[in-house]
């Protein structure tokens, strides 16, 4: 092989390896704090009919899930989230999550009461999607870090141990 | 602005909006009967690494499969649906009733007595909810038609 060859080859080595593990889903991975970028803020009702705004949670870490109740893998994550609230609510870490079932409270309520959901729960709709990027599936989890900055975003289902690292890992630096 | 700005900063959750069921192909017309009883199928296809909900779902906050079919020349009775695949994925503990790949709904109707003869058509609606290995995409809604020859 001459060595133009040779360069292109290791070049589109390089490259291919810089976005596998971009694309890896399942492997923690925060921004660097320098290239986080804020989150959009959001004002949504909660089952009680409260208003909550993600700006209310500034100072904490939070994970963010948006999901919906007809979402199979949303559905899987869900008992990881309240572990997690419940591990790590003491130490300025807590789980939001926005539901986006069609029918709203109606399945919401039921669904949330059935899977013991110990974070806030609120009920969401296409303009948030768009204020994410267009989000037109599920689930989509965003780790924001104390300063309301996005530190991850999961576009699917991720694993139970990386959300787990990625959590501590923002409370860590930040503590 | 801060829409804008939100799409600058982050990729498209998903670009795979585009239907992931459709028709593979156009469905055969109906040849039907005055008087008579006819099946009329409609062959749908999933784009691959995809899956729907099947009509008989696991769960009753998953969305099943349903062909509904609107007033017109011919009286629906019954939709058969095919045997739903049990399947196990990486996110779920339990299997799941699902279709994948290519599969046939089959409508049996009725043609009235008092139908006109000549060509026609019926019209309907498919609601389903797909899903890959990892993610969802929120339920959907086709609008199908079926071609219809009604004879004597």
């Amino acid at each position: 092989m001459n060595k133009p060859a040779l360069w292109i080859a290791a070049g589109a080595i390089a490259v291919y390896l810089a976005f596998a593990s971009f694309e890896e889903p399942d492997r923690p991975a925060l921004k660097p704090e320098g290239e986080r970028q804020s989150s959009p803020d959001f004002a949504l009702k909660d089952v009680s009919g409260a208003t909550v705004k993600l700006s209310d949670f500034r100072g904490k870490v939070v994970l963010l899930n948006f999901w919906a109740s007809w979402c199979a893998p949303c559905r899987e994550e869900i008992p990881w989230f309240t572990g997690f609230e419940q591990e790590y609510k003491d130490r300025g870490f807590t789980v939001l999550s926005v539901a986006f079932d069609e029918r709203g409270w109606t399945t919401v309520t039921p669904y949330a009461q059935r899977a013991k959901i110990n974070y806030p729960v609120l009920l969401g709709g296409e303009d948030l999607m768009t204020l994410y990027g267009g989000v037109d599936a599920l689930p989509v989890t965003f780790l924001i870090d104390r300063n309301g900055r996005i530190a991850r975003m999961h576009v699917g289902a991720a694993g139970k141990s990386t959300y787990r690292q990625e959590i501590l890992d923002l409370l860590k630096a930040e503590s | 602005m801060r829409i804008i700005a939100a799409l600058l900063f982050f990729p498209s959750a998903f670009g795979q909006s585009a239907a992931v069921l459709s028709l593979a192909g156009a469905p055969p017309p109906v040849q039907a009967k005055i008087g008579a009883a006819v099946d009329a199928k409609l062959p749908l296809q999933l784009r691959p690494g995809y899956h729907v909900q099947s009509n008989t779902p696991t769960d009753k906050y998953l969305i099943p499969l349903r062909l509904t079919w609107n007033p017109g020349p011919l009286e629906p009775m019954a939709v058969t649906y095919p045997k739903p695949q049990m399947e196990k994925y990486a996110f779920s503990e339990m299997p799941q009733s699902v279709f994948s790949g290519n599969f046939d709904l089959i409508t049996k109707f009725k043609v009235p007595p008092n139908a006109i003869a000549g060509p026609t058509a019926i019209t309907g609606k498919l609601r389903y909810q797909a899903c890959n290995d990892n993610m969802c995409l929120p339920p959907k809604t086709m609008d199908v038609s079926l071609q219809v020859d009604i004879a004597r």
